[in-house]
């Protein structure tokens, strides 16, 4: 068969869905064996990338900077107020708990559908892919429902939903990978967007007072990107099979 | 509690308690960020502090439009480049790694995900040795594409490069990345 192969850097581009990759990659990848062996290599050692952890701080460690920048800044007057460190403490192995499960269920259900559907039938890989992106479009949607949803009078904790977003980019990313191989650009192009709200989420501060969260809920709205969820997620039930009831959310 | 907004326009008029509350809600996620883009903790958290006490300075012209977390995260992002700067260590250096013994040969499945690599504290410490090998430019650069979901274009803007020269950073940084755990890629085929 006369076929050149995706060169490194376009299948780098290819995995970052940038443009410049190759317009026809993800048949490429799903019709060559040498194409697709190289596309996984480099599928391992990027994924591998995000499991490499970050330096655990301590308890104290805000309060170490804050000490450290109020030296530097030299006027600061020294507040009168000090955090316990037992919440520190506790925060910390709350969030250490929540991370690890956070990471193993963000990343085993979805992944065993995404490898899954790298079976050679186009058809049966583009059902598995269905399937798999109707629950994790379920799962995004409650995310952003709850967030949109919330009552603007008062502060909310956000920390949950925070967690779960942050599981859920590594997801998105897998699925925006398995679509542009499956050749489902409409899939692809929403999940890209929906990994940028994510990430936006998890850099929000964990406490949201009301004004912060209706910008936030703003932001939301201004993307339309509940309403994109939920159109895909009706496409993706539709093209099913067999058709699975409507269970339709609302806000 | 205060939001950051509110936070915010207290610190403007001299109340330290306001900007203490900003430090330690936000001084975490920066040390992540710092430290991605440096390798190495102390570095990073130079970073963070730095990063800190120059939003402080700068609280006059932060737009109360943004979001104070992104403003402080691009200043993270400018004070890591500008630490890496100040040490020459600049250049893009070319180093060849020496290939060993493949601890992902024994991984019994072809499955690319990432948890199951990250079982192995083999590859943790393999993957974070070439990280600390990439040049600042090839960390920074695949860093904010890669953990902070920047666009080439953006990448290039922060790193003041042509974006061209942005790209050929990441994709040599994932050419490193990936010959450190070539042998294990090829075993698993």
């Amino acid at each position: 068969m006369n076929h050149q192969h995706l060169t490194d850097e376009e299948l780098i581009l290819h995995y970052y869905g940038e443009e410049g990759a190759a317009p026809d990659g993800a048949r490429r990848i799903e019709e060559c064996g040498e194409c697709r062996a190289l596309y996984g290599s480099l599928q391992r050692t990027l994924n591998a990338v995000d499991a490499l952890p970050v330096p655990e701080r301590g308890a104290d460690y805000g309060e170490r900077v804050w000490r450290s920048v109020e030296a530097r800044a030299g006027g600061l007057r020294r507040p009168r107020f000090s955090w316990f460190p037992w919440r520190w403490a506790a925060a910390g192995v709350a969030l250490a708990g929540l991370l690890a499960a956070a990471f193993l269920a963000g990343r085993n259900y979805p992944a065993r559908q995404v490898t899954a559907a790298r079976g050679a039938d186009p058809r049966a890989s583009e059902q598995v892919l269905l399937v798999a992106v109707g629950d994790y479009l379920d799962r995004s949607q409650m995310v952003l429902v709850e967030l949109a949803n919330a009552d603007p009078k008062f502060d909310l904790d956000i920390s949950a939903e925070q967690k779960r977003a942050h599981g859920l980019v590594t997801e998105t990313r897998l699925y925006r990978q398995t679509a542009e191989r499956t050749g489902n650009a409409a899939i692809a192009g929403v999940l890209d967007q929906l990994e940028r709200v994510l990430v936006e989420i998890t850099h929000e501060p964990s406490q949201l007072s009301p004004d912060e969260l209706e910008s936030l809920r703003q932001r939301l709205k201004d993307q339309s990107i509940l309403f994109k969820i939920r159109v895909l997620g009706a496409t993706v039930r539709r093209e099913q099979q067999p058709a699975a009831p409507a269970s339709p959310r609302t806000l | 509690m205060d939001n950051d907004r509110a936070l915010v326009d207290r610190a403007r008029r001299g109340d330290a308690d306001a900007f203490r509350a900003l430090v330690e809600r936000h001084s975490r996620a920066l040390f992540g960020l710092a430290y991605r883009m440096t390798g190495n903790e102390a570095d990073a958290e130079d970073v963070v502090q730095e990063s800190l006490l120059r939003s402080y300075r700068q609280l006059a012209s932060f737009d109360d439009r943004a979001s104070f977390g992104s403003w402080v995260y691009r200043i993270t992002v400018n004070c890591a480049l500008d630490l890496m700067r100040s040490r020459k260590r600049w250049a893009e250096m070319a180093r060849d790694e020496e290939e060993s013994a493949d601890p992902m040969a024994s991984l019994p499945s072809t499955d690319p995900t990432p948890e199951r690599l990250a079982l192995s504290a083999e590859i943790r410490e393999r993957l974070a040795k070439a990280m600390s090998r990439l040049s600042d430019v090839e960390r920074c650069a695949f860093v904010l594409r890669h953990f902070e979901g920047m666009r080439l274009e953006e990448v290039s803007r922060a790193l003041e490069c042509e974006p061209g020269a942005a790209k050929h950073s990441i994709f040599r940084a994932v050419r490193k990345l990936r010959r450190a755990l070539e042998p294990a890629a090829s075993a698993v085929k």
